[in-house]
């Protein structure tokens, strides 16, 4: 996990199961996956059975995706394209949940960062949230110039998506918007214009 | 806390709300208006007893934006030390006391849907002032409230009359509880609960919230810990080469302040932490009687909170 002293860095603690929830729902990515199989050797069956899962495919085949499902069993998997469509699913489940519902989420940071965005439009505590990061170091940035969002932003400086500004992704994060923020690094002297790095691979 | 934050206040106005439940109103002996407080906060009040400094906190019940007095319960308890019967008996209009800046460790959630408040007896108090505090920003709340009786409930009427619907109330003694398990089984996602009574009824609110599947994050309580009694012991300061006394009455707080010794604190009831002390040595078993240190803390005995731990042995070595 990476490590940083700014405080608004968010800490991924792991996942563990909630043996009292009446119900959890997971989201995770193609790598974050491997965190839920490992969540649910942990429990009982009683706790996948009671567990519904949302695994963005992303890129991945419908072949890798369905077995990877099949390692998820007996917990239920819905298959969603991607991220968007993922939230978008979650967000119809926790429109119509009551108490007792624990949410986890397992993957790449722009995957947590959302899950806990529509978390906190449902207002549940992120604190509550069980969370667990893996694979893809990508984040997602926001410019703090134009406002607009960078996804799956993997080196630094990166170019802003909308207004071309060549942005350095500091570790400022927030939990609203769930981005990174990316500053200006050229401000003072725009010919110059450092090298991309590979910091988030 | 030092007495440089001590308020002056007089007694304006007193009520027996209850068979052992007065109701004390407290206007500023200064003409300085009192301060604004959060709903859930509570104040230290110091009584001047003959022979010593006696000082409780008191849940505030008022409306937290009235600056113009502040309103306390407090329940007469048999066999105690003195605080609640001087209170009764020693406190009239006119009277005039010191009390702390308010302090809230129960206030509450700032981004909740809902709010479930469960109060049992005198636990109703901090609730008064959090109620007033929801329904004046529109916030969606129900209160569950188990008394003995009607006659040993405070508040009974006033609160269904302000409250209506919104208030449950359960009665002992016609076999009457409050049906936790179905009021927590279908609240609406981001709702909190709130619990405030003796120690049993906590303890049973919080493993029910717990066994419904709440996370911690939305279960809240207060206990109204007092200093248990037990033997007497000395306390060692390492610092000032002191030596006291702790009465078997008295908490190591207290015995501190009777010897003219300044100790941090703010709540006196072993949950905000302040009073949190480094244990040098022990002859003896400290009696952890605190909600803040962790299991693992308590287990290691390098840390105490003197306002409500003691010891039971000879003697403890304090880092003061
Ligand atoms: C945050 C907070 C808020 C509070 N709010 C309120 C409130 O709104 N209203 C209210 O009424 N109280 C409240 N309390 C409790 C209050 O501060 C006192 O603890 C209570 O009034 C009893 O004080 P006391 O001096 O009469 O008794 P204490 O001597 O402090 O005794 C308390 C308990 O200790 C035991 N005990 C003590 N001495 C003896 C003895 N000699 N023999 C046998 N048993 C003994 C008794 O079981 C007794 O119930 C609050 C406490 C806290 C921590
Ligand atoms: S004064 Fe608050 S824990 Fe002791």
């Amino acid at each position: 996990m990476a490590v940083s002293g700014i405080k608004s860095r968010p800490v991924y603690p792991g996942l563990s199961p909630d043996p009292n929830a009446r119900s959890n729902v997971v989201v995770c990515d193609v790598a974050g996956a491997e965190a839920v199989v490992e969540l649910l050797t942990r429990a009982d069956g009683a706790f996948a059975r009671r567990t519904s899962i949302i695994l963005s495919a992303d890129g991945a085949g419908s072949e890798q995706a369905q077995a990877l499902a099949k390692r998820l069993e007996p917990a239920g998997v819905e298959i969603a394209s991607g991220l968007p469509a993922a939230i978008s699913h979650l967000n119809a489940i926790l429109d119509q949940a009551s108490m007792g519902l624990r949410l986890y989420a397992a993957g790449s940071e722009p995957l947590i960062g959302s899950v806990v965005q529509a978390g906190l439009d449902h207002f549940i505590d992120h604190l509550s949230i069980r969370t667990e990061h893996r694979g893809s170091l990508k984040r997602r940035v926001q410019c703090v110039h134009c406002k607009g969002m960078t996804e799956d932003v993997t080196t630094n400086p990166v170019t802003c998506s909308h207004c071309g500004l060549l942005l350095l992704v500091r570790d400022h994060y927030s939990r609203r918007l769930a981005a990174f923020q990316g500053v200006c690094i050229n401000a003072e002297s725009p010919g110059e214009r450092p090298e991309p790095n590979v910091e988030f691979p | 806390m030092t007495a440089s934050f001590l308020r002056r206040v007089r007694v304006a106005e007193v009520e027996p709300v209850a068979s052992r439940i007065k109701r004390f109103r407290l206007v500023s002996a200064d003409g300085e208006p009192l301060s604004e407080f959060s709903g859930g906060s509570h104040v230290t009040v110091c009584m001047q007893a003959p022979d010593r400094l006696i000082r409780n906190p008191y849940s505030l019940m008022s409306c937290p934006s009235d600056t113009s007095s502040y309103q306390i319960g407090v329940l007469k308890v048999p066999d105690s030390r003195g605080g609640s019967e001087f209170m009764h008996e020693n406190v009239s209009i006119g009277t005039e006391l010191e009390i702390s800046e308010p302090l809230n460790l129960f206030p509450p959630a700032k981004l909740a849907r809902k709010h479930i408040l469960v109060a049992g007896g005198i636990g109703i108090t901090p609730f008064m002032s959090m109620m007033s505090e929801l329904e004046s920003v529109g916030a969606d709340f129900e209160l569950h409230y188990g008394v003995r009786s009607l006659a040993e409930g405070a508040f009974c009427k006033l609160l269904e009359t302000r409250y209506g619907p919104r208030v449950h109330l359960y009665f002992q003694d016609k076999g009457q509880l409050v049906p936790l398990e179905q009021v927590l089984a279908s609240q609406p996602l981001g709702t909190h609960v709130y619990v405030c009574g003796p120690k049993p009824m906590i303890d049973w609110a919080l493993r029910s919230a717990t066994l419904a599947g709440w996370p911690d994050e939305n279960i809240h309580s207060e206990q109204f810990t007092a200093p248990p009694i037990g033997k007497p012991f000395v306390a060692r300061l390492v610092r000032t080469g002191r030596e006291v006394t702790v009465g078997g009455h008295q908490s190591i707080l207290e015995a501190l302040e009777q010897n003219g010794i300044d100790a941090p604190f703010l709540c006196r009831g072993g949950a905000c932490g302040q009073c949190e002390t480094a244990v040098t040595s022990c002859d003896g078993f400290i009696e952890h009687n605190d909600h803040y240190l962790t299991e693992a803390e308590k287990a290691d005995g390098r840390k105490i909170m003197i306002c409500v731990s003691r010891i039971s042995g000879d003697a403890i070595t304090l880092d003061l």
